[in-house]
């Protein structure tokens, strides 16, 4: 057992965890934060991606223990006081979401290219995803929504 | 009111799921709930000699072990096949047993023997550990072209065979070779899928000692037939004591139709350790126990004139079912297969002949498109190698054969009610600039590139419904769609639907219709589904049906509201019902003008009187309140067709195949949403891109799956798609009001086939099998380059 401090979603987090916790089942089941998902436990498929101190990162390949002491944004914390941030509203303009359950870890990975790259290309896009699996929508709208709100952040 | 049927209306569904809000049944958590965790079968075939718990009883935290032989004590009905096939010979289908657990044999790596049950995930797990199994492994039968010469693995089931079934007429075929001037042949191999739902499979169980009620949440696509399947084949509670709920849903594509053994087992192990039970699949748990798709060999030909008339057809086909015959399993390869396969075309002889057998494999069953693929990839493969063969241009060959008036009689089973196949082709052509296609050829050769082009034509039975056609055919229910509309007091509208969502939008498009219906803002309209204990009944959503029948259980209990509408308005108004209109949600007598809006009618209904005046608002024979249901059966399934045209690059040293173009144009009848049309057919058209260039599953002459995590089966990635180019072309379904199609299946079941096209053309026309990985098409580049050194 490790105790943790972490800032999750702008709120200070202290908790005990076991050594071998994983930190989307620490997410989920120690704070219910259920909007990070686990599509394959192998983190090939990026639904559990999450934001460690800025950084889009693989959540269900990450221990609790080793991400103490940092600032983590979850898909709960993107909207702000009710608004949703730019790129969920592209997301719902532009139908880049099916059944929703890569979109958490897709919108997080998609929110850190923009801050790494304001206006990517399709193929810059297409290739900065490629670690999140998609099987309902065969990406296109998913590029035409990172595309939108690039337009507009 | 502008009609929101036909407007790109955007989700009502997304803000949960973009905030991280969406309820997937893994979400779902019980007090006091316990922890599942299966022990699985590690070989393909073997006899279960001793199942010993005792030490895993000791393990800590340990609440319970169950075995086969508890569920048989129990009498807990197993898996069921839901369609009877006769064989040629008149023979009925041979079905083999398929216990929830277990108990004698296993025959599938991953088919669970033990349920084991603990307070914590860790505990269950480390206890499965320690459940010993003694086994005598045995052979395994794993190839589907050799399964019939293998051992037999059920008891009974002579050669593996399932049944050896045909469609058509193999004298009339004979004598339409007879006069053939070319006869066409491809060998194929429709490799095996797994669906990868990226949401893995779950149940969460709560048995309710007090009510002995069961509350089961799970991902199903069809929640209402999965309590029926096990109430009625499972035993596991009667219906009234059994509710399922099938919350949100991430992603189905038929692999969430089949009620699962864990839903089986969970539940009655629930009730007998009278505590709640989660299980959640890990991925190499849903690869290795998911109902997979396709797995056929096909041998099929095609005679020709030698100006390109098509005379006869005929499909021999073996089929792999699996261990075990599940819900869709055996109709799959027979009647959503067969008679598809003589495709868009005036063939006047056809048959097809299939045989399913059953292998140590994971059970096969509908995948997106479930049997279609199967079958435009037959007929569209012969068809591109004749237009080789005879030199006719692959469009024009097409045309030739396409019927030219509806209603169109396909040879084998469907009368098609519309369509305009030479308008579709014709559109696709233009879009994707096919008649400078050999300039572009030309400047990727000069890149030392080989590029090619590939078109494929289809239709598809889909709509999968008439309750009568189906059950001739051998289903084992009815194939109707319910709605339930409910107009509360207060004006908002609840609209209960037995189709379910998972990822199809139903939420958005139901509300656009009943909007458009009832003249009410979508605003107050609010789909409910995915709940047994909510709306009435319902048989789910697969086979394209959601629209083209629940849709339209919809649309006819809105026109029944309307219609006790005009009754309680003439009342009102008094006015005879016959001057009463409706329109834009308002109830206006014509003659004086005078009118209620639907909002006051159903006021009125729920709060019938008034002070002082002995007065009801409710005429004669009316009842109080505004709720009207309705059960749609259609007269006939609904017909989408169109043609696809891609475009490859191949780069010669690498054998890497890159999708330049693809566009698809589509007749779906009336579409309801553009938007969300258009998104079902990327995510169709992109996964038989991955059927052709990138997916298979492979088993081991052992039986183990070595395809079972994302590491060694090739998911498509954003990266290997270019932007799809879409168009549509429209006649209406006459088999239902509103003139739709169904459009969900369609991209996977016509992608196959213009790829792999495609591929053959940049390849000289060598025959490939998918998928086309580099490895393949690498060494099919060295023999090109071999035969055009010699011919040179």
């Amino acid at each position: 057992m490790q105790k943790i401090n972490l800032e999750v979603n702008g709120k200070k987090i202290s908790k005990e965890v076991p050594d071998h916790t994983i930190l989307s089942n620490f997410l989920r089941d120690h704070l219910n934060l259920t909007g990070t998902h686990v599509g394959c436990d192998t983190s090939q498929c990026g639904a559990c991606v999450i934001h460690v101190d800025g950084k889009s990162i693989k959540s269900c390949s990450t221990l609790a223990v080793d991400v103490n002491n940092s600032k983590i944004t979850t898909i709960e914390g993107l909207a702000k006081n009710g608004e949703m941030h730019p790129m969920q509203e592209a997301f719902k303009k532009m139908h880049g979401l099916q059944c929703g359950f890569c979109t958490p870890g897709m919108v997080m990975s998609a929110v850190d290219l923009l801050k790494n790259k304001k206006n990517p290309t399709d193929q810059e896009i297409r290739k900065w995803l490629e670690g999140n699996i998609c099987r309902c929508t065969g990406y296109q709208n998913i590029v035409a929504a990172v595309k939108e709100a690039a337009s507009k952040l | 009111m502008a009609s929101l049927v036909g407007s790109r209306v955007e989700r009502k569904e997304d803000k949960r799921f973009l905030t991280g809000k969406g309820r997937y049944t893994a979400d779902i958590n019980i007090a006091n709930q316990t922890y599942a965790v299966f022990v699985r079968s590690p070989h393909a075939r073997a006899k279960i000699k001793k199942v010993d718990v005792s030490k895993a009883l000791k393990s800590s935290g340990v609440v319970g072990i169950l075995t086969g032989e508890e569920i048989a004590t129990d009498k807990i009905g197993g898996l069921i096949a839901g369609w009877a096939i006769r064989s040629e010979d008149g023979t009925e289908m041979k079905v083999p047993a398929n216990p929830p657990l277990a108990k004698d044999v296993a025959n599938f790596v991953g088919e669970p023997i033990a349920i084991v049950i603990a307070d914590t995930l860790d505990e269950a797990k480390s206890a499965s550990d320690l459940v010993k199994i003694d086994y005598k492994i045995l052979k395994a039968v794993t190839n589907t072209a050799k399964t019939m010469s293998g051992e037999t693995i059920h008891d009974g089931i002579d050669k593996n065979l399932c049944y050896d079934w045909l469609l058509g007429d193999r004298e009339k075929v004979k004598e339409a070779f007879s006069k053939a001037d070319k006869i066409i042949k491809v060998d194929l191999i429709n490799n095996r899928l797994v669906p990868n739902a990226m949401e893995p499979r779950a149940c969460v169980v709560d048995y309710n000692t007090a009510s002995e009620e069961i509350t089961l949440y799970t991902t199903s696509q069809n929640p209402h037939l999965s309590r029926l399947v096990m109430s009625a084949f499972g035993g596991v509670a009667p219906e009234n004591k059994l509710r399922v709920v099938a919350p949100d849903v991430g992603g189905g594509f038929g692999s969430k139709i089949n009620v699962y053994n864990e839903e089986i087992v969970c539940s009655w192990a629930s009730k007998k350790i009278e505590r709640p039970i989660k299980w959640v699949a890990e991925r190499t748990e849903s690869f290795l126990t998911d109902t997979h798709g396709r797995d056929h060999v096909t041998h099929a030909e095609l005679a020709v004139t030698n100006d390109g008339k098509f005379l006869g057809f005929k499909n021999e086909t073996i089929a792999n079912l699996g261990a075990y015959a599940r819900v869709f399993g055996t109709v799959t390869p027979t009647y959503l297969f067969g008679p598809c396969a003589t495709g868009v075309y005036e063939i006047p002889a056809a048959y097809s002949n299939v045989k399913a057998v059953y292998t140590n494999t994971a059970p096969v069953d509908a995948y997106r498109g479930a049997g279609r693929p199967e079958a435009t990839y037959t007929i569209e493969r012969l068809v591109e190698k004749a237009a080789m063969e005879l030199g006719i241009d692959r469009t024009e060959l097409r045309m030739r054969n396409f019927p030219k008036t509806f209603p169109f009689k396909q040879t084998l089973v469907h009368t098609v009610d519309s369509g305009d196949y030479v308008a579709g082709l014709e559109k696709a052509k233009q879009m994707a600039d096919y008649n400078n296609f050999e300039s572009r050829r030309k400047e990727s050769e000069a890149k030392g590139k080989l590029r090619g082009i590939g078109v494929s034509s289809y239709f598809e039975a889909c709509g999968i419904a008439p309750s009568a056609a189906v059950m001739s055919l051998g289903c084992g229910v009815g194939l109707w769609e319910s709605a339930e509309v409910r107009f509360n007091p207060t004006g908002q509208i609840s609209v209960f639907t037995g189709a379910h969502s998972h990822g199809q939008s139903h939420q958005t498009t139901f509300a656009q219709i009943a909007a458009d219906e009832l003249g009410v803002p979508i605003e107050n309209i609010d789909v409910v589904h995915g709940d047994t204990d909510k709306g009435t009944f319902g048989m789910g959503t697969y086979g394209s049906r959601s629209l083209t029948v629940g849709g339209i259980a919809i649309v006819n209990a809105c026109k029944k509201i309307v219609a006790k509408g005009k009754r309680v308005a003439a009342k009102m108004l008094e006015v005879s019902e016959d001057e009463i209109e409706f329109k834009d949600g308002e109830f206006v007598a014509l003659k004086s003008n005078k009118k209620k809006t639907i909002g006051e009618i159903a006021f009125a209904c729920y709060v019938p009187g008034q002070r002082d005046e002995m007065k009801s608002p409710i005429p004669e024979g009316d009842e109080p309140g505004l709720i009207e249901s309705s059960f749609f059966d259609p007269a006939n399934f609904s017909f989408p067709a169109g043609s696809h045209i891609c475009e490859v690059e191949i780069d010669p040293e690498t054998g890497e195949v890159k999708v330049e173009k693809y566009t698809a144009v589509d007749d779906f009848g009336r579409i309801v949403n553009p938007m969300i049309v258009e998104g079902q057919v990327h995510g169709g058209i992109a996964q038989g891109i991955g059927q052709a260039l990138h997916e298979n599953t492979e088993y081991d002459e052992t039986g183990q799956l070595i395809t079972a995590s994302y590491m060694d089966y090739t998911m498509p990635r954003a990266d290997n798609f270019p932007e799809f180019n879409l168009g549509f072309t429209c006649t209406h379904a006459t088999s239902n009001p509103l003139g739709v199609k169904g459009c969900g299946e369609a991209g996977a079941i016509a992608s196959p086939p213009t790829v792999m096209n495609a591929v053959i053309d940049a390849l000289g026309g060598q025959e490939i099998s998918m998928p086309a990985t580099a490895e393949k098409v690498w060494k099919a580049c060295k023999n090109l380059k071999k035969s055009n050194s010699k011919a040179a």
